[in-house]
């Protein structure tokens, strides 16, 4: 099912005069600040090594001059590595020759930029159709096409307007759609969205997500703005300082940093927002199987708790107490288990945000049981494992 | 003796030993234009034949002609109906004073300089604005080229090529140039990073960034280089009616040697008409193809 798309394995880049004969020091792990005091070179990026898989958004997210857009740009080789590799689909870019390297980039990755690198001397339907000049398609087609893709990003209209004619959130719709037009599988974007106003890029986001749905693009993504990379990213690496310093799933990172770096990165974040009830939930452990009264109340003491979720074939049922149980038993009308001794408990579904479960979760008394949309128990969230992830109170490390 | 107030007077060198130093350069000079003149002269007759056909073309079309089409020109570069009119005021004005003939001369040559520069300069321009070493070569290049007075490189000019139009248009270039070639190197070297670093990661081949995003970005800084040339061009006019090139800087010339005032001061204001014309001309048309610079719309 998964399948590697982009391979990055060893890679560093020096800046300077002479990166070679600085490798040593860069590989003995001298440090950025001093490599750069004692010899005038840049470290840009050091040993990094990841995989980027088919269709997902791989997001990368540092502080400004940790490396980012000099690793993005090794992806296309704009920067030359000083050693490494980046493999592409199983090809090495290295060894691409400058005629092949243009066609890879033609056809294979397209770039979305930070300040949107729109040609000011272009209207915007030239500036969509650009990577379809370049290629040499012609013009009937190309402007065919290039208005196919400016209508997606809703802004029919404005084709012979000129890109300083337009707010900031249309240009970068403008380098959105140029990138698209070309067909390429891979998508760069360098902080694409940074310079743009918090609605503007929240309805960015938006649009990305949706588009995404429908292409199933790989994605490159830059950002330095975690609560951007959690909402985007299927993987997050963090880098500092040019080094990789931490590689997981959106709740990995947030759950677990690595390290303090991360950890500051993760401490403003909003965790209700960010996380899904499946994240922080525990598993199914005070599951009744049994519709025997007796019986359900002997697996109720095993666990040692005073009420359990009762589940049959058909899935989930609903909550019951001790108390009720002992209290039917003594009656002993009816040896199994109906719907009136329910408890009156909402479920929640492992993908809701965690946010909108707060109300419910600290009103009730017990654990709410998460059932997906098949009906089976999933899992329970307690009130307690709510407040503790809302307070940061989580283990570093994992 | 000398070597006694060496603190007074400059330790210079020996006169025979500067003459021998100069005679030898000179002989070497004069050799060489003597054994190649010939063979370079006739590297530029082509550039002679064209300078003399359009001279001829300027001087013997009918006047009316020759203002119609100079106001259609100006009237389509910059659209403009005050600009044409102010340019048909003063080349009516120019001919009723009896400057025509000398006005056409002075338009063809500085038409064909102005080609020559730029059609030398861009290219050099480009170069430079490749590789910081062709930089670093050819900017002391020009600033000798500008600082250098004009009559010290008329000298090797007339000697090698005699005088003549060729020798006058060759000298006209060299100081003109120089603007051209500045500004487009500038103007490239200040096209925004990030859109010419789209246009690579987009695949285009470097004529495609040369052609498709480097020049019309510069063009409005190239336009400017362009439009100085032209007036630095004009401004030696006088010197080149020196070696011959006909045109209002010859009536000039005359004046100044036999106290005419106000033949000079005509001519000099005809060539001062010539320039405004050719400034907002250029000017104005550099405008207007930068329509995207234009402010926003809503
Ligand atoms: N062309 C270059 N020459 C020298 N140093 C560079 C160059 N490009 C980037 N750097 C340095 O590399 C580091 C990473 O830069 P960059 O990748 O732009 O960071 P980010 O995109 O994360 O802000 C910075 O310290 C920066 O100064
Ligand atoms: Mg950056």
């Amino acid at each position: 099912m998964t399948e590697v798309l982009i391979k990055v394995e060893g890679l560093y880049k020096v800046f300077g005069k002479t990166p070679e004969k600085i490798m040593p020091m860069v590989k003995a792990g001298e440090s950025k600040d001093d490599i750069l005091a004692n010899t005038g070179h840049t470290v840009g990026l050091k040993d990094i090594n990841l995989q980027v898989e088919k269709g997902q958004i791989f997001v990368v997210m540092g502080l400004s001059g940790s490396g980012k857009s000099t690793l993005i740009r090794h992806l296309n080789r704009l920067i030359d590595p000083t050693e490494g590799k980046i493999l592409v689909d199983g090809e090495d870019v290295m060894k691409l020759d400058q005629k092949s390297l243009e066609e890879f980039r033609r056809h294979r990755m397209s770039m979305v930029f930070q300040r949107f690198g729109l040609m000011p001397h272009r209207t915007v339907i030239e500036n969509v159709a650009y990577g379809l000049t370049v290629q040499g398609v012609d013009k009937k087609e190309r402007l065919a096409k290039a208005q196919e893709w400016l209508e997606t990003v809703g802004l029919a209209g404005y084709e012979n307007q000129y890109p300083s004619q337009l707010s900031g959130g249309q240009q970068q719709r403008v380098g959105l759609a140029r990138a698209l037009c070309t067909d390429a599988d891979i998508l760069l974007m360098d902080e694409a969205f940074s310079a743009l106003d918090p609605l503007i890029r929240s309805e960015m986001q938006d649009q990305l997500i949706e588009l995404q749905e429908k292409l199933h693009k790989t994605i490159v993504f830059i950002t330095h703005d975690l609560d951007e990379a959690l909402r985007l990213g299927d993987r997050i690496a963090i880098l500092k300082d040019g080094e990789l310093v931490q590689q997981g799933a959106p709740e990995d990172i947030l759950l677990h940093p690595a390290t303090d770096y991360v950890e500051a990165f993760v401490k403003d974040v909003n965790r209700a927002r960010a996380l899904t009830v499946e994240t922080v939930m525990n598993p199914p452990a005070h599951r009744i199987t049994s519709s025997n009264i007796e019986k359900a109340l002997q697996q109720m003491r095993t666990f040692k708790g005073d009420y359990g979720y009762y589940v049959n074939d058909d899935g989930y049922q609903g909550i019951i107490t001790q108390k009720k149980l002992e209290a039917a038993a003594k009656a002993g009308s009816n040896t199994a288990i109906d719907e009136k001794l329910y408890e009156d408990v909402a479920t929640i579904s492992p993908d809701t945000v965690l946010e909108e479960v707060i109300p419910d979760s600290m009103e009730s008394r017990y654990a709410l049981p998460v059932v997906d949309d098949k009906g089976d128990l999933t899992g329970e969230l307690p009130r307690s494992s709510v407040a503790e992830v809302l307070s940061g109170e989580q283990e570093k490390g994992g | 003796m000398a070597d006694s107030n060496w603190l007074i007077e400059f330790p210079a060198m020996d006169r025979s030993d500067l003459l021998a130093i100069r005679k030898a350069l000179d002989g070497a000079y004069k050799e060489f234009s003597r054994s190649y003149g010939d063979i370079i002269e006739g590297l530029f007759d082509p550039l002679l034949y064209f300078l003399v056909w359009f001279e001829k073309l300027l001087v013997n079309s009918p006047w009316w002609l020759i203002i119609a089409i100079i106001c259609a020109i100006v009237y389509f570069a910059t659209r403009s109906w005050k600009l044409s009119v102010g340019v048909l005021a003063a080349f009516v004005l120019i001919g009723y004073f009896g400057m025509w003939e000398n006005t056409m001369r002075t338009m063809s040559i500085i038409f064909v300089c102005t080609l020559l520069s730029i059609a030398i300069g861009i290219p050099i321009g480009i170069l430079m604005s490749r590789s910081d070493r062709v930089q670093s070569t050819i900017t002391p290049m020009l600033d000798i080229m500008q600082t250098m007075p004009a009559f010290v490189y008329l000298i090797p000019v007339v000697m090698l090529l005699g005088i003549g139009k060729v020798p006058g248009v060759i000298a006209v270039v060299i100081y003109a140039i120089p603007p051209v070639i500045r500004l487009t190197n500038l103007g490239i070297r200040l096209v925004d990073e990030e859109v010419l670093e789209a246009a690579r990661a987009y695949g285009a081949n470097s004529t495609q960034r040369l052609f498709g995003v480097q020049l019309p970005l510069a063009l409005p800084t190239i336009m400017a280089g362009i439009n100085q040339t032209i007036m630095m061009a004009l401004a030696m006019v006088v010197i080149a009616s020196m070696i011959g090139v006909k045109g209002l800087g010859q009536p000039v010339l005359k004046s100044i040697t036999n106290q005419y005032f106000t033949l000079g001061l005509f001519n000099g204001l005809a060539i001062v008409a010539l320039a405004i014309v050719f400034d907002r001309v250029s000017q104005a048309y550099g405008k207007r193809t930068q329509k995207h610079l234009e402010s926003r719309q809503s």
